[in-house]
């Protein structure tokens, strides 16, 4: 039996990813989100629902000022750092399938080169409240520093290496240079990354995301509306959100190398009543290379311990056996808090993935993980007509 | 200037008597009245039992190496002079984990499961930092 659409993504939309710009990240908001709004055939005042995402986003008010949307029935957030976006697709399904609304828009944007550094934000946010207590003041600052002591620890239990994670960074990189709208223009090699300078202990430059201004959103219908729609449907088949035991000290995780994915994997791969195998497409959140390791093992795709050699022969390229971050992800396309990666998800399944497109895609994923631990995954399907 | 010095302990109710003892070469860990176990970083309730009545114990210093870090970037002009530096996550014998610094010049030497002996060196704010070194079996 086909497995029920839980609600289909029916917009997306995408601005021009930079560096250094003057945009404001609310401009970035909506201007991704009219292109989704548009991509999805609907006025902005047909959107009866906000979901906004990030730290910078705006509040659903400024959404309702700037598109004169009358009546606007319902708003969230989901304060989960680069998992909010996937996780706010789970609440939008919520929304829509209790009846509260029809269209729910997810927008993102952020101008970090006008604003404080990764290491300065996090410390505003609540949910780093007993980091920014404890740790902030011995040195524990940026994200690189906080995570680097689970990929050693995943190193030293089981021998994963560097060069694993240089896999993951050079295979990303080989799918921006197919993408026109990624930040990284130059072919990478291990040796490029192995040479990279050291950042934080396993952390080279080149296994750290970028950091980028831009924005970007979708849109999420009710399945039985998205058949009539502009856009050739994309139907969520299994989402879930997963919360990792200490989720707000990474220091007393019992089991630092296993992030909340892993609690959230196997629900959504329930629900969508499919297997691994069925995943022709990943687009998994990769603000450092080792986490795209981590997440493959809290995944399934093969025990804890082995990502490493997952990894290796190219099996994350657009030729492997599981093409992943098809647009340059995180590392190499731009940062915007893995909309990004639901976007490039959509667009594969939608084949509209230009040369980046893995051929014949009907089924895909996309994780998002923050904000030390929290994960979300959906998974989704090319729909009908 | 003051944007060179580290940053400096924010201090919620917890957080200013975990501080406050470091100054005094002391590691607090909290202790539940009710059902007596440990809990680290201090925080309002116990998990176990959900009572809010606590109490302090004054940890050992010893532990044994979780994991690490070698910092050899500055995300804070505070410790562009203290690169690289180690930040070490320690299982302390109390049975909760913290995450310290690193003695210097010793990161090459570092295996999970080592073990190591805290001590807490003064800090320009007067507060301590939790500094393990590696320590004889």
């Amino acid at each position: 039996m086909k497995p029920r659409a839980l609600g289909s993504i029916t917009g997306i939309g995408e601005t021009t990813y930079t560096r250094a710009s003057d945009i404001s990240s609310l401009e970035y908001q909506l201007q991704a989100s009219l292109s989704a709004i548009a991509d999805a055939g609907l006025s902005p005042r047909d959107i009866d629902g906000i979901i906004p995402i990030g730290l910078t986003g705006a509040p659903a008010e400024e959404f309702v000022t700037n598109f004169g949307i009358e009546d606007l029935r319902y708003s969230a957030v989901t304060p989960m750092g680069g998992a909010s976006g996937v996780a706010a697709i789970q609440t939008a399904m919520a929304a829509i399938g209790a009846g509260i609304c029809k269209h729910v828009l997810i927008p993102s944007g952020r101008n970090v080169s006008r604003g404080a550094s990764a290491g300065v934000r996090i410390h505003q946010m609540p949910q780093f409240h007993y980091v920014t207590e404890y740790e902030y003041p011995l040195g524990a600052i940026a994200p690189a520093q906080l995570y680097a002591p689970m990929a050693r620890r995943h190193m030293e239990l089981y021998g994963t290496t560097s060069r694993q994670l240089a896999e993951v960074a050079v295979a990303v990189r080989a799918h921006a240079l197919l993408n026109d709208n990624a930040l990284m223009t130059q072919p990478m090699t291990i040796a490029d990354h192995q040479a990279s300078r050291m950042i934080s202990d396993p952390f080279r430059l080149f296994d750290c995301s970028l950091e980028s201004d831009g924005g970007a959103a979708v849109v999420v219908s009710a399945s039985d509306r998205a058949k009539d729609m502009r856009a050739y449907p994309v139907d969520v088949l299994g989402i879930a959100e997963g919360h990792p035991d200490s989720p707000s000290a990474i220091t007393h995780r019992p089991d630092m190398t296993r992030l909340g994915l892993a609690k959230a994997a196997p629900i959504a791969f329930e629900m969508a009543d499919i297997s691994h195998a069925d995943i022709d497409v990943a687009e998994i959140y990769d603000c450092f290379t080792w986490v795209v390791i981590c997440q493959l093992e809290d995944m399934g795709f093969c025990a804890k311990g082995e990502g490493g050699a997952f990894v290796e022969n190219g099996r994350l390229s657009l030729h492997g056996s599981l093409p992943t971050n098809t647009h340059g992800g995180l590392l190499s396309q731009a940062h915007m808090l893995g909309m990004n990666h639901i976007v490039e998800l959509v667009r594969q399944l939608r084949h509209e993935g230009g040369k980046a497109q893995v051929k014949d895609a009907t089924t895909g994923l996309v994780t998002g993980y923050g904000d030390l631990g929290d994960g979300a995954i959906a998974i989704m399907a090319r729909g009908s007509r | 200037m003051t944007s060179e010095r580290k940053p400096t302990p924010h201090g919620d109710r917890y957080a200013t008597i975990y501080w406050d003892a470091t100054s005094r070469g002391e590691l607090h860990i909290q202790h539940c009245s009710k059902c007596d176990q440990l809990r680290h970083y201090p925080s309002a309730l116990c998990p176990h039992c959900h009572s809010f009545e606590h109490d302090w114990i004054v940890a050992s210093g010893r532990g044994k190496l979780h994991s690490w870090t070698v910092c050899h970037h500055a995300f804070h002009p505070g410790f562009k002079n203290a690169l690289p530096y180690t930040l070490v996550t320690v299982d302390l014998v109390e049975g909760v984990r913290t995450l310290g610094l690193l003695e210097e010049g010793t990161a090459h030497e570092l295996t999970i499961g080592m073990p190591l002996q805290a001590s807490f060196k003064k800090r320009e704010d007067g507060f301590g930092d939790l500094v393990f070194q590696i320590s004889g079996v």
